[in-house]
């Protein structure tokens, strides 16, 4: 079936079976590059913005660069792992590189070194206050992402996991008002709530009881160990997971998404639409390929149940994105439709699935934040919030509206953008599992990301009647312009050259 | 350093004396000599600590005037007895008492002036007296050196503002009903064993079959009962909140951390050491009803430091409920609960300092810790807050500080003790202590008022002058003493294996359970 795509001839044969495990501290250097740039922008302070600028782009460049350094390696079949402390005597604080986590820095961070372009525009364009505090917590959350991706174990992960979850929290709130606080409130009410009340038992239970207590929760050598539970403890443990990584947004936990969308656009096209919300989505993958595993889920009962659990997602959160006039919250609830699938794909349990959900976060990553690049553009250029407002903005703004274009129908799943690849291995994971329904639900969704996704650009383009407050309208500046057109252009490279991808996602051909 | 044990108190008890008399010709000279004697003081508990660890029993004995143990019971004469638990939290007492020494200057000088000798005199007989407790190895010297404690503790909190002294009225009529149900309680193990060297006491229980005797239990439940009086166990707590707020800061900076942290380990030492295990766990109904009395004490005191509209009041109600964990880790009758609450009396000693240092600075600046008072703080001083909300992290049990640590032990223990009620409640306060710390960071850094109303005009105003956000942190001796303690408490966190490495070792002695298997 994957003959449809062009380049899986070139894809070297590896053996992923037996990698080989290197020493190297580039996963600590990607990890603490914003930390140092961090120190660099407190510095450079509010006065020199030019210069407090160049130390994000610097952290943000020379952290991509650690990170796609590794890429030949991993695709070589190795894997690297550096230790920074031991937290408790049987579980190090471990960076581990794998495929999936070096996909998902990789997006994390190229799209860092894009957003911060575009953040140089919208900010200044808006003259926004407390930039440098801005910049300051963006970077912090960036090392956090690094170390979820990087993280080899629960408990490692679990820490970058709640740092991520504070220190976005100045973001969430960075406009200070009424609203910002009830967002605010919103957001950490359900991401603490969730790591703190169903988390921290579920690791603490784990810990405890695995291999009378020496397990470290590892996920290369820890896999399926979790099978020595009763068959009534797995699956309650598999929904504390499921449910208590709330970053996945996962209905009945996914209000905190809409709410954190007070936040300034960078924030919610980097962290809510890559950042935050995949860490949350890539932790659950965690859970299921790394802890459980796959063997242990398919002898699991109930297991369907996560799988309605993550279609019921899906479909409910497109139909509300369907009634939303305010654009950031219609992509909102789109992202978690589209959260929905990379969990489906994990809990689906088969390796196609699974691999069709890293590639989601990979593919979705570069066609929301396109759509919320965009949704930034239009605020900062014409102030205008609402899909109602943009009749004929399509001839103003061309490069704005035809990149929100194409991000839609990269979402959307339509060949040949990047959301196709993922939707389609997703389709062929359920399919392995004669799960025939999903393939429907996944049909069904994708014909509601048409109807809520298009008209944006349809009434942007088509409806062209000149209005007065239209008249003096053109493009955002070119530091918001060209990082939606780079994105735009990535969903269509994502297709074309996605062999890498699908090697680090996992997929043997 | 051959007698390390004894120059922990030959320092302070030194050190007050010497307050005294040079405090009469030149009062500047108290603060330098009361850091000076902490620092040799903190130095000889490290000794302490360092010796304990390497010897072979992981104990240390001192015998005050040369008495032998030889005899059966245990002879009559003073015993301090190091072992890893003592050792450990001697050293936390003394560590927070240097780093609040060091702080101590501006305010003491600023809320108590002409008073400094007095006050740096009661400080260091204070240090003495918490030291001792934990130290020593005879019940009937612990009730003496409670009372020290507790005495300079009045003089400590009577020594501030008028009001101070109807707190300390209060707090002085409980602390008594306290000590003199656990000097009565005493009384009965002295009838009844003939001794009252701590570990002489148990032997004579073991040997004797004294389990199921009727005055033993209430021995047990009077000593228990006055213990938990002077812990401000819910809802023995009343004393504690005016008590601490109404003193003078440096005084609330020294007690909150301590005071109830070190009853807490009395509570362990008598229950671990003196009753023993078996009889305190199996022979009593504690376990089964004190896990219960702890879920009410903790929803009650975090209700309360809900409803709370001033840090230090906040701050006060969430010490109530701190105890109630620690003692529901001990109570819950599990290993891992154990580790957790002695783990949790190292690190919420930490923490509490951490905040108390904190809402000092913020209310020499700010002139009020009242929640209104607090906009644009975060502008203002940033350090402070960084620090203060460390500690808050730390109380909310968010990694790497050591709240995390101590609470993911506690939480265990309630997990594998299949005490649920306990979990449940630890998770239900963490959640208020989300609430609590978030809203102080929410009142920091918005420009909103509590009713909901926007202030300022956007745009990061925060309806504030330019004069009440400008960057002025407090003096450096204040701060610096305050960024110490945030780094303790990382560091605390860091090394917390180290930590829980000794707390098993102690605990290796002691049979305890180590819960069921799922």
């Amino acid at each position: 079936m994957s003959a449809a795509l062009p380049v899986e001839q070139m894809i070297p044969a590896v053996d992923l079976m037996a990698p080989l495990i290197l020493t190297d501290v580039r996963p600590l250097v990607a990890l603490l590059t914003p930390l140092i740039g961090l120190l660099g922008i407190v510095w450079a302070g509010e006065r020199r913005s030019d210069l407090r600028e160049f130390f994000t782009f610097a952290a943000a460049i020379i952290q991509a660069g650690v990170v796609l350094s590794m890429v030949p390696l991993l695709l070589n079949g190795a894997i690297i792992e550096f230790q920074i402390w031991q937290i408790f005597t049987h579980v190090p604080m471990l960076l581990r590189v794998d495929g999936p986590g070096l996909l998902f820095a990789c997006v994390a961070s190229i799209l860092w070194i894009v957003t911060t372009l575009y953040s140089v525009g919208y900010m200044r364009g808006l003259h926004e206050h407390a930039q440098t505090r801005f910049y300051s917590f963006f970077a912090l959350s960036l090392s956090a992402t690094m170390g979820v991706a990087f993280s080899s174990n629960m408990l490692t992960i679990y820490f970058f996991y709640e740092m991520l979850s504070v220190s976005t929290f100045p973001l969430v709130t960075h406009m200070q008002d009424k609203e910002a606080r009830t967002g605010g409130r919103t957001y950490l009410g359900y991401l603490l709530f969730t790591s703190l009340c169903l988390l921290l038992p579920a690791l603490s239970l784990c810990y405890v009881w695995l291999d009378d207590g020496q397990a470290a929760m590892d996920f290369l050598t820890d896999t399926g160990k979790i099978g020595e539970f009763s068959q009534s403890v797995q699956i309650f443990l598999l929904l504390l997971f499921t449910f208590g990584f709330a970053k996945a947004g996962l209905m009945p936990f996914h209000s905190w998404l809409p709410g954190a969308m007070v936040a300034p656009t960078p924030v919610s096209a980097l962290l809510h639409a890559v950042a935050v919300v995949k860490v949350g989505v890539f932790c659950v993958y965690r859970i299921y390929s790394d802890i459980f595993g796959t063997e242990v889920l398919q002898r699991m009962d109930g297991e369907d149940w996560l799988i309605g659990i993550a279609c019921a997602t899906i479909l409910i959160s497109s139909f509300i994105a369907l009634s939303q006039d305010n654009l950031k919250r219609r992509l909102a609830f789109s992202t978690i439709g589209q959260l929905g699938y990379v969990v489906l794909g994990a809990t689906l349990a088969t390796e196609r699935g699974m691999g069709g959900s890293v590639l989601h976060i990979a593919m979705h990553a570069c066609g929301k934040i396109t759509l919320f690049f965009c949704a930034g553009a239009i605020f900062v250029a014409s102030g205008k919030k609402y899909v109602s407002q943009l009749r004929g903005l399509g001839r103003k703004m061309p490069i704005t509206m035809g990149a929100f274009m194409i991000g839609s129908l990269s979402v959307i799943g339509l060949p040949p953008l990047g959301g196709f690849v993922s939707k389609w291995y997703l389709a062929l994971g359920a399919l392995d599992r004669d799960a025939m329904w999903v393939v429907v639900v996944l049909l069904i969704s994708s014909l509601l990301n048409i109807f809520y996704l298009l008209p944006v650009a349809v009434t942007a383009f088509f409806q062209t009647e000149e209005t007065e407050e239209n008249s003096g309208l053109k493009e955002a500046p070119m530091a918001c312009v060209v990082p939606l057109a780079f994105t735009a252009i990535g969903c269509f490279a994502l297709f074309f050259f996605s062999g890498p991808l699908l090697l680090l996602a996992g997929i043997s051909q | 350093m051959e007698n390390a044990i004894a120059w922990i108190f030959i320092f302070p008890l030194f050190g007050a004396v010497a307050c005294t008399l040079v405090g009469m010709y030149n009062r500047k000279w108290c603060h330098p000599i009361s850091v000076l004697s902490m620092i040799g003081a903190t130095w000889a508990g490290v000794e302490t600590l360092i010796k304990v660890m390497n010897s072979k029993s992981h104990e240390l004995s001192y015998l005050l005037g040369g008495w032998t143990l030889d005899q059966y019971p245990r002879g009559v004469g003073i015993e301090f007895r190091a072992d890893l638990l003592g050792a450990l939290i001697t050293l936390v007492v003394l560590g927070v008492g240097l780093i609040v020494s060091l702080y101590s200057k501006i305010p003491v000088e600023e809320e108590t002036p002409g008073k400094e000798s007095l006050f740096f005199t009661l400080f260091l007989l204070q240090i003495t007296g918490l030291a001792g407790i934990t130290l020593t190895g005879d019940a009937f010297n612990l009730y003496v050196l409670i009372e020290v404690a507790a005495l300079t503790g009045y003089g400590l909190i009577a020594i501030g503002s008028n009001r101070a002294a109807a707190a300390t009225f209060n707090y002085v009529i409980l602390g008594t009903i306290g000590a003199s149900l656990y000097l009565l309680g005493v009384g009965y193990l002295y009838i009844k064993t003939g001794t009252l060297n701590m570990v002489g006491i148990r032997e004579v229980i073991e040997a004797n079959a004294l389990a199921d005797s009727p005055s033993m239990q209430v021995a047990f439940i009077l000593v228990g009962l006055g213990i938990l009086i002077k812990m401000a166990f819910f809802p023995f707590h009343a004393w504690l909140p005016n008590a601490y707020c109404n003193a003078p800061t440096t005084t609330s900076c020294l007690l909150a951390p301590l005071v109830t942290k070190v009853m807490i380990y009395v509570m362990i030492r008598m229950v671990l050491t003196v009753f023993g295990v078996d009889f305190s766990f199996e022979s009593t109904l504690w376990t089964k009803f004190l896990p219960w009395l702890v879920v009410l004490a903790i929803v009650c005191a975090a209700v309360m430091a809900l409803a709370q509209r001033e840090i230090k009041k906040m701050l006060s109600y969430l010490i109530v409920a701190e105890v109630g964990y620690m003692i529901g880790g001990l109570w819950i009758y599990n290993y891992y609960g154990l580790i957790g609450s002695i783990f949790h009396i190292i690190s919420d000693a930490c923490m509490t300092l951490c905040l108390f240092l904190g809402a000092g600075l913020i209310l020499r600046k700010a002139r009020t810790t009242h929640f209104d008072g607090l906009r644009g703080l975060f502008a203002k001083m940033p350090l402070t807050t960084s620090g203060f909300f460390i500690g808050g992290f730390s109380i909310i049990g968010l990694p790497p500080t050591c709240g995390f640590f101590s609470k993911w032990y506690l939480i265990t223990g309630g997990m594998v003790s299949g005490r649920w009620e306990y979990l449940i409640v630890l998770l239900f306060s963490t959640m208020v202590m989300v609430v609590l710390f978030f809203r102080l960071i929410e009142r920091m850094h918005l420009a909103v008022s509590e009713n909901g109303e926007n202030l300022g005009h956007g745009h990061g105003d925060l309806g504030l002058t330019e004069e009440q956000t400008k960057f002025e942190e407090g003096p450096l001796s204040m701060l610096i003493p305050l960024l110490l303690a945030a780094a303790v408490v990382l560091v605390i966190g860091v090394y917390n294996q180290d930590i829980s490495t000794q707390i098993e070792h102690f605990l290796a002695d002691y049979d305890l359970p180590r819960g069921i298997e799922p």
